[in-house]
Parts: C-alpha cells; sequence; structure tokens
C-alpha cells in the first residue's frame, strides 16, 4: 500500500497528464461520431451569451449585402406568387390545415467553415421548440442540420463537415446519392453514390430529395462542375458548386418535419 | 501573490477572447489561423507548480474547444505541450534552466525563438492530427501545420518583444 502511495506521489504530473489527455482524447472521439459531442459545444449559456454580444455588433457590417439577400428572396416568393394567381387576399386560416413543414427562422451567431469538421451557432433554442435534427436553410440553399440543442441557442452541424452526410438528387431525374464535404474547398461539395446510369451533365442543378424527413424535396443546393466514376466504377463522384456563399450567412430558415415522428415510427417497425 | 493570480486569470480569460474573437477569424489564404493563447502556455512562470501548470493548460485548451465547438483537440494539444515542456526549456536555454533562473525577459533572441517555434509546432500537429484523424488525409495535416505554425511563431515572437518588460 505504502509503495503504491509513494509510486503515486512520485509519478502524479505524468498521472495528472494521462488523466487530462485521456478526457481530452474522449471529447476528441466523441466529437467526431455523429451526434455525440454532448458535453463539449457551443451551445451554452456562457458561449451563447458571448457570441450573441458580438454578433449584435459585427452583424451591422454586413447588414448591405444581407438586406440585399433578403430583398432578392422576396422579389423571388413575390414572383411566384403573382405567376401562381393564388387570391392573397382570402387565404383561410384553419386549424385543420395542417402544414408538413414549418419554417422559423433564426440569425447565424456564428459560422466556422475552415476547419475540417464545421458547426453553427444560431439563436433559437429549446425555448423556440428547436430539436435536435431539425433541417437548417438559408435563401439560396441547405445550410445543415441541428445537433446540440440549449435553451436559447443551438449548434448546427454544416454540411461544410466532414461527418456530415444528406440525401441529394440531380434535378432532372430521381437519381439519388449522399452529400459530403471532403474538406478541401468550402464552395464545393460531393455527391457521392450516385448511379452509373444517372444522366449526370456539367450544368445540372443538385436539389435535396426529401428521402431523409429532414429536408423538404426541392430545396436548391448547387450545380455540377464535373464528375467521374468511383474506385469501384459504379458510382459517380461529382463535385458540386454551392448556390450558397457558406462563408457569409446570417439569416437562415429552420425546417421541422411536422410528420417526422410518423415516418420514424414508421421505419422502425419495418426494420423489426 | 494576489497580484499574480489576478494578472494570470486576465491574460488567461483575454487570450481566450482574443482566440475565439480574433484569430479564429483570420483565416488568411483560407484556412491560415494563428493559435495564439498557447501564449499562455509557453510563458508560463516556470518555477510555479506543476500540477497546478498542467490543470490551466487543460483548462485554457478546452475553454477554446467549447467556444469553437472542437471536440477536446485543443485542450489535448495544450496538456501535451504543457507536460513536454521542460524537455524544450533544457533543450533551448540548455544550463540557465539547469541553475534554475530563466526568466523569458533575459533571454537571447535565438534561444527563445528555437523554444517557440519547436512547442509551437508540436502543438499544431497534435491539434491537425486529432482535427483531421485520418492517415489518408496526413499532408493536409503537414500542410496546415506548416502554415499555420508559421504565422503562430510570427505572432508569439512579435507579441513577445512587445509585451516584454526590460529590465
Amino acid at each position: 500500500m505504502q509503495q503504491i502511495i509513494n509510486f503515486i506521489i512520485r509519478n502524479k504530473n505524468f498521472l495528472l497528464f494521462l488523466l487530462l489527455f485521456g478526457i481530452a482524447l474522449v471529447f476528441t472521439i466523441q466529437s467526431h461520431s455523429y451526434h455525440k459531442s454532448k458535453f463539449i459545444n457551443s451551445a451554452n449559456f456562457l458561449s451563447g451569451g458571448v457570441y450573441n454580444s458580438i454578433n449584435n455588433v459585427s452583424a451591422y457590417f454586413d447588414l448591405k449585402s444581407q438586406n440585399q439577400k433578403l430583398s432578392e428572396e422576396n422579389s423571388r416568393l413575390n414572383q411566384l406568387l403573382t405567376n401562381q394567381q393564388i387570391d392573397t387576399s382570402h387565404i383561410a386560416v384553419d386549424s385543420t390545415l395542417k402544414l408538413k413543414y414549418k419554417y422559423l427562422s433564426a440569425n447565424v451567431i456564428r459560422n466556422s467553415y475552415n476547419l475540417s469538421n464545421n458547426f453553427l451557432l444560431i439563436n433559437k433554442g429549446l425555448n423556440d421548440s428547436i430539436k435536435q435534427d431539425f433541417g437548417v436553410r438559408s435563401p439560396l440553399g441547405i445550410v445543415g442540420i441541428v445537433d446540440a440543442v440549449s435553451g436559447n441557442y443551438a449548434t448546427v452541424i454544416s454540411i461544410l463537415n466532414t461527418k456530415s452526410k444528406i440525401s441529394a438528387q440531380l434535378k432532372k431525374t430521381n437519381h439519388f446519392g449522399s452529400l459530403t464535404w471532403n474538406g478541401i474547398s468550402p464552395n464545393i461539395i460531393q455527391l457521392t453514390d450516385v448511379e452509373k446510369i444517372a444522366p449526370v451533365k456539367v450544368g445540372d442543378t443538385i436539389i435535396t430529395s426529401g428521402r431523409s424527413s429532414i429536408f423538404p424535396k426541392g430545396i436548391p443546393i448547387g450545380t455540377v462542375i464535373n464528375s467521374k466514376l468511383d474506385a469501384s466504377e459504379n458510382f459517380h463522384e461529382i463535385n458540386v458548386k454551392l448556390f450558397n456563399d457558406m462563408t457569409n450567412l446570417e439569416h437562415v430558415y429552420i425546417i421541422e418535419n411536422t410528420d417526422k415522428k410518423e415516418i420514424e415510427t414508421l421505419l422502425e417497425s419495418t426494420n423489426e | 501573490m494576489n497580484s499574480i493570480i489576478t494578472g494570470h486569470s486576465i491574460r488567461f480569460i483575454l487570450l481566450v477572447l482574443f482566440q475565439v474573437i480574433l484569430f479564429n477569424h483570420v483565416n488568411f489564404l483560407g484556412y491560415i489561423n494563428p493559435y495564439v493563447y498557447i501564449i499562455f502556455i509557453l510563458f508560463f512562470p516556470i518555477k510555479n507548480n506543476r500540477i497546478l501548470f498542467i490543470f490551466l493548460s487543460f483548462l485554457i485548451g478546452l475553454t477554446v474547444d467549447m467556444l469553437s465547438d472542437s471536440g477536446g483537440i485543443h485542450a489535448a494539444a495544450s496538456v501535451f505541450i504543457a507536460y513536454a515542456r521542460p524537455v524544450f526549456l533544457k533543450f533551448a536555454f540548455g544550463t540557465m534552466y539547469e541553475h534554475n533562473n530563466v526568466k523569458f525577459n533575459n533571454t537571447e533572441f535565438g534561444a527563445r525563438l528555437v523554444y517557440i517555434s519547436l512547442l509551437t509546432l508540436l502543438h499544431l500537429t497534435i491539434l491537425f492530427s486529432l482535427e483531421i484523424f485520418s492517415f489518408s488525409r496526413i499532408l493536409i495535416v503537414f500542410q496546415k501545420t506548416l502554415f499555420s505554425g508559421i504565422f503562430t511563431i510570427l505572432m508569439i515572437t512579435l507579441l513577445s518583444i512587445i509585451f516584454s518588460r526590460k529590465s
């Protein structure tokens, strides 16, 4: 016993180092597996507050271009509305009318795009009934999926994250694949696992496929800049240029799929 | 004694804030950032309690991690260089360290530069290997370490010259 205590006292620095290094490694490995970064994330009172107050100042510098973006989206939506000849003056608000996708606006208060696993922080959380796995899009295209949530803040796994996988498809046909990122350029993202027979051409539009119960079908993602067959020669590997400028995000929309629970229970029961 | 603790606490908070607000968003050429907060570890007084020093290094790394959503990579790298620091002190300052009278303000510029460079490169190598975490992309690890390393070493050397108190 004496010897054990002596050993601990003699090597206390090394043991402390091992302990702390081990804890840090556990956090690192946890953050590498999807949806496991529970303890160390920026969706907490302290860091959320810090970033919120910084954003209050820095948002002013970007006001002009963000306003420009929003007014462009407004004009596009107005154009859609008037061309569809919907009489907007008499839309009945009926509680039996169930919306499949609910939208909620939020502001990005922290954005990173230069790491290999990027996250965003938004200023809506549990108090606005945001939950894990809600989709996030910007006026121009998809942004990511909600990960950790605290009272007033939530972190979002950016599509610029080597761990993120989102189902996407070609706009003109229904061939689908999964959207991943190789960690190199914040403008270019990869669409893999698209069947070889799919007719992929440079300039084709890529949209979300609506297969994942996170995003509705048809949110724009980007255009094909080149494609090649992967190592097994069975699937296309497509480089997609994003419509979204991921380095300049301010206003985003959170998408809630109200049928998500139903879909998931159905899937679970068929898997059993 | 109290003023020393206050001084170190203020330095801790300021370095973390500057790191996450300013230096994490430099993105020179797309991905090059200086990791200046390790100044806290590099120039922590040598005579102090080593257990406290290792623990504080862990804490500063973890705080940066928490504010930049990076898991535990900064904490791991910081703890590692804090534990390995005596080896580098001995290598860079030699007999001065063995006689227990290294004061960073009075050391030679060359020795100090060697000390800063080695510890920074070690820190960044661990940081980026843990961040990228795959052998197939080891070239990106080296590339990031090299360029961010040069930037960090420059910043830290400049800051240490500006803030050193010449006696």
